[in-house]
């Protein structure tokens, strides 16, 4: 090898541009606008122009576009960005999809994300990591629809700097006048919008006027390109300026002599020496240490990733917050929020859902749809589930509390998603709004007389015996047959079924989907009362979906909650048909019957399960009793000396 | 409730902290949520960064998780002394596997062709591998820059019981919450890098100083020119067709693989800012290095819903 003088002054030129670049700074935005209005012409665009479009793709491209191209023999620079097949012979764009440039005072992120209304919770996944919005709108066409809904999600999403990118502007002959009017019409609209930077730029991607030069057709306009714009654009980092928050992602215990805790810091600064509280507990130590990415710091800010070790050797673990003393989080298990849904199956109040919010997870209910909002009118309506890409705004509550901040103050403290327990599937996400007060104001009467209390004076463990089974399988027979030889027993029980709550606690209820969730928790919190009484409870529901039976078995102590699952054939129980309803539900008579219309989800592993078949309704009941009684529900007492 | 006054106005991070902090994030959120995680170790840059990255994560512990690196036999020899040297260097655990179904029958590039041995030597291999150990999530190197289907993959790529990839499917990604829920049987592919580029990653190894594979840098090699590639001698598996000859060429590679199907490039470029200034007025892109990708632009979206990386 030999170091020329040339090559070595060449080398030492890349070395100090590479040393400059660790000052380059990073902004992600998003591109939103229907299929026609052109984004992925316009990201294509900025590609093709800031020479990142390497020979060999450009080669593949003209191939591709000869094949799908929809602008002739000219390169269709939108085959740039839509990756998925099924996508380039669409001709449209179905998902988020992330690109990449750079110049030599940014590095760029886009997501392109798609224009139509069924696709909102692309457009809100995109824009939940961006800084800025660009917004596109066809010159020709002016303020859309999608338009406004574009600018209401990047709003509600927290983006406060947006571009009015007013495309094919070499349609209407590069008019200044339409330019204006569509730039006013948005100004006068936007001002409910909390937008810091609103810039509007006339442009034709396609010819590239105005993305990274400003080209000769529009003398009548002097203010930046697209691309100087995204260059110059202060976005004020508002993370920076929040009070310290730092979620505890992973404890590092290499050895007992360090004990330090490792994540990244949702916003503010924290510096060694300085006071810092757990969030909840709210115990408090100092800061032994900070370890950066790049080794030990006296200080870090929002965004980095470090680990801290603490003066005090306190109990805290993942999910735990961090934050500064003298601006403390929200601490609450109610909340409300705006979501918004993005799953297929609707969601349904009082069905329990995990939340991860930070790095802690716990089961959630939306306890009330407060409203809804239509994001094309931003009016507020009624209702009592949530579809797919609707936005709702809603009460939250939480199996234990939880830090937070509002979403407004934090995004990264006041955000959460929604996981759906049977699917494990991303099914929401959600905007903290306001802490919920109730839940700190209603405390629970501590009373003498305790469960304990009452169990001992009855002489019995309480249980739950939850009977679960298609209409005609047998349950309530079983479930009556129980009852009589545990109350000859001398036991203590109850039966909560169709006919005593159906008629009087759940008389407002009727059978969609949402009814009998609803239908099921307050069955499910009867029963819970039921248990604090020492009762042994007997329910007999169909209850056909496992999230409200284990709704219902999360409300129970550990092991009170016995599911017995009448399993029998659909065929059998339609010809037993006790009550005549699957010959009316088969005549259309009635509507979301379980097994024909509605779905049942056999449970997974129920504590008994009961192959109805050709068995002795007496025989499944001694097998029930034989069960609590192997397990001592009824072994500290029996009445007659023996017990059953 | 506003201001913590530390008497400085706080800067925002730079591209390239900014990407480490969100690389470091990732790893660390899978070695929390998982209990049974791997890191794919390819050897290359993208891994050696990767790797980086992920002792950074858990300094002063060690990543806690082991290396994989699923070995076809046909690596560059240079690729295998380094993946040894490193796992010893760092005092992590290295898990080699091979599939072994394909050494009984000898799949090799040359017999078998590009196709068939990379989905019986990588795709199914890594299957197998996963399988075997029962891991429930998988990092890869993997960044969305390097291809149009990727461009698309979520950081937390959801993969079915059978390692399939659903792209009309895929979880929601939004903020930095990741949902890291899977059943019994299905796993996650992580991609730490996803946000970076080509340029990122030779930057990043050129400010940290990384040690990468020589066959990075340029030297003096043993290559011959085949289907408009330039093909390293690197053992006597590799059989001469004719016509062939053997030159001495000084080349270097942009990305590595197994040796019969990794084309190298004439250059001179024998040190990182070298690298990188060729980076910069680069004509052509890495993935043209590659045989597997050329048969048609949709071929890695295909391969990725079998289950390749």
């Amino acid at each position: 090898m030999t170091i020329t003088n040339v090559q070595e002054a060449a080398e030492t030129a890349v070395t100090d541009y590479i040393l400059a670049q660790e000052s380059k700074d990073q902004l992600r935005f998003l591109t939103c606008g229907s299929v026609d209005d052109g984004k992925s012409t316009l990201i294509g665009r900025l590609l093709y122009d800031t020479k990142l479009i390497f020979e060999d793709q450009l080669a593949a491209l003209e191939r591709d576009s000869k094949k799908h191209g929809t602008v002739g023999e000219e390169i269709d620079l939108a085959l740039l960005v839509d990756g998925l097949e099924a996508e380039r012979e669409q001709g449209i764009t179905i998902d988020v999809a992330y690109r990449f440039f750079a110049t030599e005072k940014r590095k760029f992120i886009v997501a392109d994300t798609p224009g139509h209304e069924q696709y909102t919770r692309n457009m809100a996944t995109g824009a939940s990591t961006a800084d800025l919005a660009v917004l596109l709108v066809d010159a020709r066409n002016g303020l859309m629809v999608q338009t406004r809904r574009h600018a209401f999600i990047a709003s509600l999403l927290g983006i406060r700097h947006v571009v009015l990118a007013i495309n094919k502007i070499d349609l209407v002959g590069y008019s200044q006048e339409r330019f204006e009017e569509i730039r006013k019409e948005f100004e006068t609209f936007a001002n409910g919008f909390d937008f810091e930077t609103l810039q509007a730029i006339p442009m034709s991607a396609r010819y590239g006027d105005n993305v990274t030069s400003s080209g000769d057709k529009m003398d009548w306009y002097s203010g930046p390109t697209l691309l100087e714009h995204l260059e110059t654009v202060e976005v004020g980092e508002h993370a920076l300026e929040a009070p310290f928050r730092f979620p505890v992602q992973w404890v590092n215990r290499p050895n007992l002599d360090f004990r330090g805790y490792s994540g990244t810091i949702a916003s503010g600064r924290v510096a060694v020496g300085e006071e810092l509280v757990v969030a909840g507990p709210a115990k408090q130590s100092k800061v032994e240490k900070i370890i950066g990415a790049g080794g030990e710091v006296q200080s870090a800010s929002a965004g980095e990733a470090v680990t801290i070790t603490l003066e005090d050797e306190i109990d805290i673990s993942r999910g735990d917050l961090l934050s500064s003393t003298a601006h403390r989080p929200d601490v609450a298990d109610q909340f409300a929020a705006h979501v918004i849904w993005m799953s297929d199956e609707p969601l349904l109040p009082g069905r329990p859902y995990l939340l991860k919010i930070g790095t802690r997870t716990v089961t959630a209910t939306v306890s009330e749809i407060k409203h809804k909002i239509n994001v094309n009118t931003f009016e507020h309506v009624a209702g009592k589930t949530l579809e797919l890409n609707e936005i709702a705004f809603c009460n939250f509550a939480l199996s234990s509390s939880v830090p937070f901040d509002p979403y407004e103050a934090n995004r990264t403290t006041g955000s959460f998603i929604l996981i759906d327990r049977m699917s494990n599937a991303t099914v929401g996400a959600g905007m903290i709004w306001f802490a919920l007060r109730r839940a700190s104001n209603i405390h629970w009467q501590a009373l003498d007389v305790d469960r304990q209390a009452r169990s001992e004076k009855l002489g019995q463990k309480p249980a739950v015996l939850w009977f679960t089974g298609l209409s005609g399988s047998g349950k309530s027979t079983i479930a009556s047959i129980v009852e009589k030889k545990l109350h000859i027993d001398g036991r203590h029980t109850y039966t909560l079924d169709g006919d005593n709550v159906r008629h009087g606690l759940n008389k407002d209820l009727g059978f969609t989907d949402a009814d009998r969730v609803e239908n099921i928790r307050r069955v499910g919190e009867v029963a819970k009362l039921f248990t604090d009484a020492g009762m042994i409870t007997l329910v007999s529901f169909i209850s056909p979906f496992q999230s409200e039976r284990q709704l219902a078995r999360d409300l129970m102590g550990e092991g009170e909650f016995i599911e017995v699952f009448v399993d029998t054939p659909i065929e059998e129980c339609r010809k037993r048909d006790p009550k005549g309803l699957y010959a009316k539900a088969d005549r259309g008579e009635i509507k979301n019957f379980t097994g024909i219309d509605s779905p049942y989800e056999a449970p997974e592993n129920p504590e008994i399960h009961i192959r109805n078949v050709d068995r002795d309704p007496e025989d499944v009941a001694e097998d029930i009793i034989r069960y609590l009684r192997d397990r001592g529900f009824l072994s500290s007492y029996a009445s007659d000396g023996e017990g059953i | 409730m506003n201001m913590q006054s530390h008497g400085i106005t706080p800067e925002r991070l730079s591209n390239l902290k900014r990407l480490e902090a969100e690389s470091i994030h990732i790893i660390r959120e899978v070695a929390a949520e998982f209990s049974n995680p791997v890191m794919l170790y390819s050897i290359g840059k993208d891994s050696g960064v990767m790797l980086h990255l992920a002792m950074k994560a858990f300094y002063p512990s060690k990543p806690p998780f082991p290396l994989l690196h699923v070995d076809t036999t046909w690596k560059f020899r240079d690729m295998i002394q380094f993946r040894d040297e490193t796992a010893k260097r760092l005092g992590l655990d290295l898990l080699v596997y091979t599939n072994p179904e394909g050494l009984q029958k000898n799949v090799n590039p040359f017999d078998h062709g590009s196709s068939v041995h990379t989905h019986v030597m990588k795709t199914e291999a890594l299957k197998q591998a996963l399988d075997k150990y029962g891991f429930d999530a998988a990092f890869g190197g993997a960044r969305r820059d390097e291809e149009k289907s990727r461009a698309k993959e979520r950081v937390f790529s959801f993969r079915n019981a059978n390692h399939g990839w659903d792209p009309k499917n895929q979880r929601p990604e939004l903020w930095n919450l990741y949902n890291a829920r899977v059943a019994k049987g299905e796993s996650i592919r992580a991609f730490p890098l996803s946000n970076w580029t080509e340029l990122d990653i030779w930057q990043y190894i050129l400010t940290e100083n990384i040690p990468m594979v020589p066959l990075y840098f340029a030297a003096k090699r043993p290559v011959v020119q085949r289907d408009g590639m330039l093909i390293m001698v690197d053992d006597d598996r590799m059989k001469l067709q004719p016509g062939e000859v053997i030159e001495e060429k000084t080349v270097r590679f942009r990305t590595l693989g197994c040796y019969p199907l990794t084309g190298a490039i004439e250059s001179d470029a024998d040190t990182l800012p070298a690298i990188v200034r060729e980076m910069l007025i680069a004509r052509t892109s890495e993935r043209q290095g590659r045989l597997i990708d050329k048969d048609e632009s949709a071929s890695m979206e295909k391969k990725k819903r079998e289950g390749y990386f």
